[in-house]
This record gives C-alpha cells, sequence and structure tokens, in this order.
C-alpha cells in the first residue's frame, strides 16, 4: 500500500524506476491475470470462434468518486456495455491513464482497485495499459481510456438497419440516475439526494434478452444526452420516427424532483447501466418479463413504438394529453432560469 | 410527485379540454397572449395547444428574458468577462446566447474568461466571499421575479461592505413590455393584429401582484387571467379568458390563487425600490427602445454597479434584416412565418431573438412542434 500523502509526481510517467514500480505495484498487482504478468508491450491471445467486436471510450467524469460509483468502475462498464449491447461477449480490457501530478496515489489506488472488481464482475481482464503523466493544471486528476475486444456468436445479428416500422421501444431501468447523481454533487450545486449512479454491466442482462427474444433487431446504452440522443441517432439514420409514451416512463420521483428543481428533462439525462432495445412487438411482452427478473432490469418497461416517418422524428405523447417532439439537445443541457 | 402530477393530471386535462369545447364560440376566433416565456415553454412541453380547438389561438409574447436581452447588453457582459480581473457569474440558458459577431460567454470561456455559471444571485455572493482577491460581477437578468434575489445579494453585499461584488443589472419590467405590446401600431391597428386576451406571468405576479395588470384591463379593454406555470393552470385560464370574452368581460382574473395575491410580495418589492430606480429608456431586443422599461442600481449604491465600476461601453448591434422576432414577440406573426427559421437560425446557431432560449416562441417552435413542420415539407 502507498503511505497517505504521497502524490503522482512527473516521474511517475517518465519511462524510469519509478514508473516501473508504479505499474508494477499498483496496476499490474491489482488487475493480476496472466496476459498482463508476462509484462509485453501487448496481450497476445487467441480470440474465440465468432466475430470480434471492438469499441474504445474515453472517461474524465468529474467528480471522481460520486454516489454509486467512480471514474475506474466507470470506464470499465462503460466500455463492457458498449460492447453488451451489440451482442458481445466482452473478453478483454485495455487502460490508458492520463494523471495529472500532485493526483493523491492512494486515490489513484482506490480507483485501480475499483476497476479490477468491475473487471472482475464483467468477466473481463485489463490485459495492457499505459500510464501517462501530465503537469499539474493540465489535467483533472485522472482520465482513462478504455477499449474493449468482444465477441459476437454467429447466431446474433443486431444492427439498426433491421429495425420495422412497428417495433416495441424498451427500456431496462429507470432513465437520468447517473447524470442527476453526478450532478448533485458538482461544486456550485451541491444538493443532497439519494440518487446513485445505475453504472453497472448490461452484459449479464443482454445475455439473457437475447436468449428469451433472439429476435431483438438492436440494442444501445443511452449515456451522454440520454434517452433523447440515442432514440435521435437511430430515427435520423433509419428515417424512421418513434413515438414514446410519457405514462410509464420509468423515472424515479428523487431523478423528476431533481430535474424539475434544476430545469432538466430527464430524456435527456446520461445513463450509465441502462439499454434501450428494440424488438418486434410479439416478442415485447415476453422481453419485458424476462428483463424484470434480471437484477439489472428490475424496472424494464416499453416506453414507445417505432412509426413509420419519413422526418425521422421522436415524438412524445405527454401524460398531459399533448403530443410534442422529442428533438436533439442543442448544446449543453443548461438550466432555464424561471 | 407530490403538488406537481396533480397539475399535469391527464384525466383533468380532459375534462377541462371538453368544458373549453363546449364554450368557445364556433364563429369565433380567440387569440390569447402568454406573455411569460415559462408558459411558452410550459404550453410546447406538454402539448397543451393539442388539447385547443382550432379557434383558440396561443400567441406566445416577449416574457423571455434571455430573449428580449440586446446583444449590445450581452457584448458589454462579455468584455466584462475578459477583463483578467473578473469572474463573471451567469444564470446557465445566458451562457451560449450569440453576442454581436457571434460570440457567446462559452465562447469568452473558451478564450480564458472567469465566466462561472450560477444558479442564484446569493451563489456569486459566496464566489466574491471566497475570492477576496477577485473582481466578482452578477450578470443579472430577468423580469420581476429574479430582481428581488439580486436585491438580496445586493443588500448583503452593501451591508457587509463586499467591495469586491457588483451586479451589472438588466432586470426589466413586465407592465412597460405589455403596455408596448398594445401601443404598437401592428397590434393597435383595428385589424391589422388581434390579441383578444392575456395570460398573466405566474412568478412575476407573485412578486408585483395581481394589481398592475388592472390598467390594461381597464385601459385597453383586454381580459387578463394570471396562470400558474403548470399545464393545469395553462388550461384552465384559458377557459376563464373565453368565458370573458364569451361574457364580454374584461377583468383581472387570478387562477394562480394558490401563489398570487392582489399586491403581491411587500417585502420584495419595497426592497428593489430601496435599491433600484428606473432606467430612461432601455433596448429590448425585437421590441426595440422602451421608456421606464428596466431597473439600474441607483447612486448611492454606485460602488456595486459594474456599469459604474468596469465602465463597459455600449454598442448597439445590428439585427438580420429578414427576422421576424420583432413581429414574432409582438404576435403578428408566427415563427412559421420567417424565412429564416429552421434553415438559417436554429436553435445550434440561432439569428434572431426567439431562437436563443429554450423558452423563446421559435426555439420552442422548433424543438417541440417540427412535427407539423417537417410533416408539411414532407
Amino acid at each position: 500500500m502507498t503511505s497517505s500523502g504521497e502524490r503522482v509526481e512527473l516521474a511517475h510517467g517518465a519511462g524510469g524506476r519509478v514508473m516501473a514500480d508504479l505499474i508494477d505495484r499498483t496496476f499490474k498487482r491489482a488487475f493480476a491475470n496472466d496476459l498482463l504478468a508476462r509484462g509485453e508491450d501487448q496481450a497476445v491471445f487467441t480470440p474465440p470462434p465468432g466475430r470480434l467486436a471492438m469499441t474504445t471510450d474515453g472517461f474524465v467524469v468529474s467528480p471522481l468518486f460520486f454516489p454509486g460509483g467512480d471514474i475506474g468502475s466507470l470506464a470499465v462498464y462503460g466500455t463492457v456495455n458498449d460492447l453488451a449491447v451489440g451482442g458481445a461477449r466482452p473478453l478483454h480490457v485495455s487502460a490508458g491513464f492520463i494523471l495529472e501530478e500532485g493526483f493523491p496515489l492512494a486515490d489513484l489506488e482506490r480507483l485501480v482497485a475499483s476497476m479490477a472488481a468491475a473487471a472482475n464482475e464483467a468477466g473481463v481482464g485489463i490485459v495492457t495499459g499505459d500510464t501517462k503523466v501530465v503537469e499539474r493544471g493540465k489535467g483533472d486528476g485522472v482520465f482513462i481510456t478504455t477499449t474493449g475486444l468482444g465477441v459476437v456468436p454467429d447466431v446474433v445479428r443486431l444492427g439498426i438497419e433491421r429495425i420495422e416500422p412497428g417495433d416495441a421501444v424498451v427500456v431496462s431501468g429507470t432513465l437520468g440516475d447517473h447524470g442527476v447523481a453526478i450532478m448533485s454533487k458538482r461544486s456550485g450545486l451541491a444538493f443532497t439526494t439519494e440518487i446513485r449512479s445505475d453504472s453497472a454491466p448490461l452484459h449479464g442482462l443482454v445475455a439473457a434478452m437475447l436468449d428469451a427474444a433472439p429476435n431483438i433487431r438492436c440494442m444501445r446504452d443511452p449515456t451522454r444526452g440520454g434517452l433523447a440522443a440515442t432514440l435521435n441517432e437511430i430515427t435520423a439514420q433509419r428515417r424512421l420516427g418513434v413515438v414514446l409514451e410519457e405514462n410509464g416512463m420509468p423515472i424515479r420521483p428523487e431523478v423528476r424532483g431533481a430535474c424539475e428543481l434544476l430545469g432538466l428533462d430527464p430524456l435527456y439525462v446520461a445513463n450509465e447501466g441502462k439499454l434501450v432495445a428494440f424488438c418486434p412487438d410479439d416478442d415485447a411482452d415476453r422481453l419485458v418479463q424476462v428483463m424484470r427478473a434480471h437484477p439489472q432490469g428490475v424496472d424494464a418497461a416499453r416506453i414507445g413504438t417505432v412509426s413509420d416517418d419519413p422526418a425521422g422524428l421522436v415524438e412524445l405523447v405527454t401524460s398531459f394529453g399533448g403530443r410534442r417532439v422529442v428533438d436533439w439537445l442543442a448544446g449543453e443541457q443548461l438550466p432555464r432560469i424561471c | 410527485m407530490k403538488y406537481i402530477d396533480e397539475f399535469r393530471d391527464g384525466r383533468l386535462a380532459k375534462s377541462v379540454r371538453a368544458q373549453i369545447e363546449a364554450e368557445a364560440d364556433p364563429t369565433r376566433r380567440y387569440r390569447l397572449m402568454e406573455f411569460c416565456g415559462g408558459h411558452t415553454h410550459a404550453i410546447f412541453r406538454y402539448g397543451v395547444q393539442d388539447l385547443l380547438p382550432a379557434n383558440v389561438e396561443m400567441v406566445h409574447g416577449p416574457g423571455c428574458p434571455v430573449c428580449v436581452l440586446p446583444m449590445g447588453r450581452l457584448d458589454m457582459a462579455i468584455d466584462l468577462a475578459m477583463r483578467p480581473e473578473v469572474i463573471l457569474c451567469s444564470y446557465g440558458d445566458m451562457l451560449r446566447v450569440p453576442g454581436s459577431r457571434r460570440r457567446s460567454l462559452f465562447k469568452a470561456k473558451a478564450e480564458g474568461a472567469d465566466v462561472r455559471m450560477v444558479y442564484s444571485a446569493a451563489d456569486a455572493l459566496a464566489l466574491a466571499k471566497d475570492n477576496p482577491d477577485r473582481e466578482v460581477v452578477f450578470f443579472a437578468i430577468g423580469f420581476e421575479t429574479t430582481t428581488p434575489p439580486t436585491a438580496v445579494a445586493l443588500r448583503h453585499a452593501i451591508d457587509r461592505g463586499l467591495t469586491n461584488f457588483s451586479v451589472f443589472c438588466n432586470h426589466v419590467l413586465t407592465p412597460a413590455a405589455i403596455t408596448n405590446i398594445l401601443e404598437s401600431p401592428d397590434v393597435r391597428d383595428i385589424g391589422a393584429v388581434g390579441i383578444d386576451g392575456f395570460l398573466g406571468p405566474a412568478h412575476v405576479s407573485l412578486v408585483i401582484g395581481s394589481q398592475p395588470y388592472e390598467f390594461f384591463a381597464a385601459e385597453y379593454r383586454k381580459p387578463v387571467v394570471i396562470a400558474g406555470f403548470e399545464p393545469l393552470d395553462v388550461l384552465q385560464s384559458i377557459l376563464m379568458l373565453v368565458r370573458q370574452l364569451n361574457d364580454g368581460r374584461a377583468e383581472v382574473e387570478n387562477q394562480y390563487t394558490r401563489a398570487v395575491t392582489r399586491f403581491g410580495n411587500a417585502k420584495a418589492k419595497g426592497l428593489v425600490a430601496e435599491l433600484f430606480e428606473l432606467r430612461r429608456l432601455f433596448e429590448w431586443r425585437g421590441l426595440g427602445p422602451i421608456p421606464y422599461s428596466a431597473l439600474r442600481i441607483k447612486d448611492a449604491y454606485a460602488a456595486f454597479d459594474a456599469e459604474v465600476k468596469f465602465q463597459p461601453e455600449y454598442r448597439t448591434a445590428r439585427e438580420n434584416r429578414e427576422c421576424k422576432c420583432p413581429q414574432i414577440l409582438r404576435g403578428a406573426a408566427k415563427p412559421l412565418d420567417c424565412k429564416l427559421f429552421g434553415n438559417v437560425c436554429t436553435p445550434e446557431s440561432p439569428i434572431g431573438s426567439c431562437m436563443v432560449s429554450a423558452e423563446g416562441a421559435c426555439a420552442a417552435y422548433y424543438a417541440y412542434r417540427r412535427h407539423e413542420t417537417a410533416r408539411r415539407s414532407a
């Protein structure tokens, strides 16, 4: 263990003994796996049969530690989930760290331990990595980039090209938890809430879903920009519409409350452990049932239907009885003044 | 959610809708202006227009403080923010509004200005306490709703001699804007534009009370119903306006009785009167200069007035001539009547004032009603 008070120094990224020590002591020990232990510049392995899936993601979340998670576990789950929603079984993950000079080593160890636990839960190894140190003031503590490799069984065919009008739109649980949990801890915005980030791996849920409804058309994880951004991406590409029902949309009362207070719309708030799936109408009820039986899908619900709309709009039938467009977010979601 | 869901109840909405349908006279039109951006937002967000008969039409007014702030004033804020000693504090939705040469506070921030988003004037005050070696300027905007919180912060700074805190005051007044609309040739000329009645502001009226609208009702023969910001409030207020118009009445009625009284919040009004005075003239984006329509900090407190302290220069900025915002803000045109709407002028790249904030009529139309326009052209 690191003694308290020790901090990241430029030497930790300079290629000398200090850097080697940090890697051995902190990363290799926590991530402990054979591929990493070989100490080569690359991890070498034979992929199992199937098609390979690859994804990458950068993590810059602030604060680094938040209710329900931290940047370390988020960096693992984020990449695992990008693989999972493509129907891939996650295999290996790489991790690149950009550390800011002065960052407490004890915090780094906490983050690395959290990553190791997350990787363990997701059944992946962190098999290769990189560490760089930037001068104080040129980073925000820690930035992490992870790349993931997974394998898609030949029978699984997911893709937005398979979506058809009349398909059901299903979400795996409550929307907006991650974004509100993060906002509740930002400086200048501190409010007390019980909301925890939903940061969690989704590969197990996806496996159960594909088992129960092999005809699922496609899945996405609605992270940045929330459900609204994900649906708009899909409808714009496919020139199909989606009609959502506000009634029955799974949103925690605390999240709704925080959004009311801050002038935000939960449909635009980030999630880190949720997915949205498109499936044939006939499969929807069964799929929702299977999802609800899984720990990551207890609040799963059908929230809408794909429509034949060449304008590619996402619309919402409000619980009030009206109808409106759920558009792309313009810029950043900012609180309204009155 | 308690005290929220009740006011968004779809079943209650259906029954009010049925009453409006039953009582609205099919042989006439009802053109009702909601003054407030908050109402515009609620109408679009919940699809209130979808529940109204075709002859009951909502006209969107100029009550979005972000929209009506002239670019020249925003340029002054950007100039203030660019001063190395200044931390400029602003409400969130002001940050991406483009000033002249498409510069915004966000862009200034990217260039190195210290711009902070705050949720209240009190946050700005706290920043001033925490940063004694910096000059904290609060970019104060808004109608009568946000003026009292600015006044509280100002009073606090004065009392505690917090000399590194100042206010760039852009507070504007609702009654002056309503008069301007009612007096404009578009609206006055019989037959040019009709506004049959007003949905009165919710939070503004909480402060100023319902009494200031009595003059409009009497002088211009326009009914006013002060309405809460929830969609059911809006729907019920529309029904009340329809009834007044059917009866030939022009009264001030208060739907928002759970919050608004006839004389408003005396303490808030008192504090505002103590620290601020009327500006002789203030330019409104889209409406032009309106006499006695805004507040300035009294000379006695000039040390806390950023305009006195830093002397930022006001330059009138040129607006795009094709932009129909001036007419839209008076209810004389609809967003779809504008050539720029949706192609040149979008929320990502707004040209006119009504597109700059989510509460502006064009932005709300673009974000929430595009299914109508998209289908029309598809």
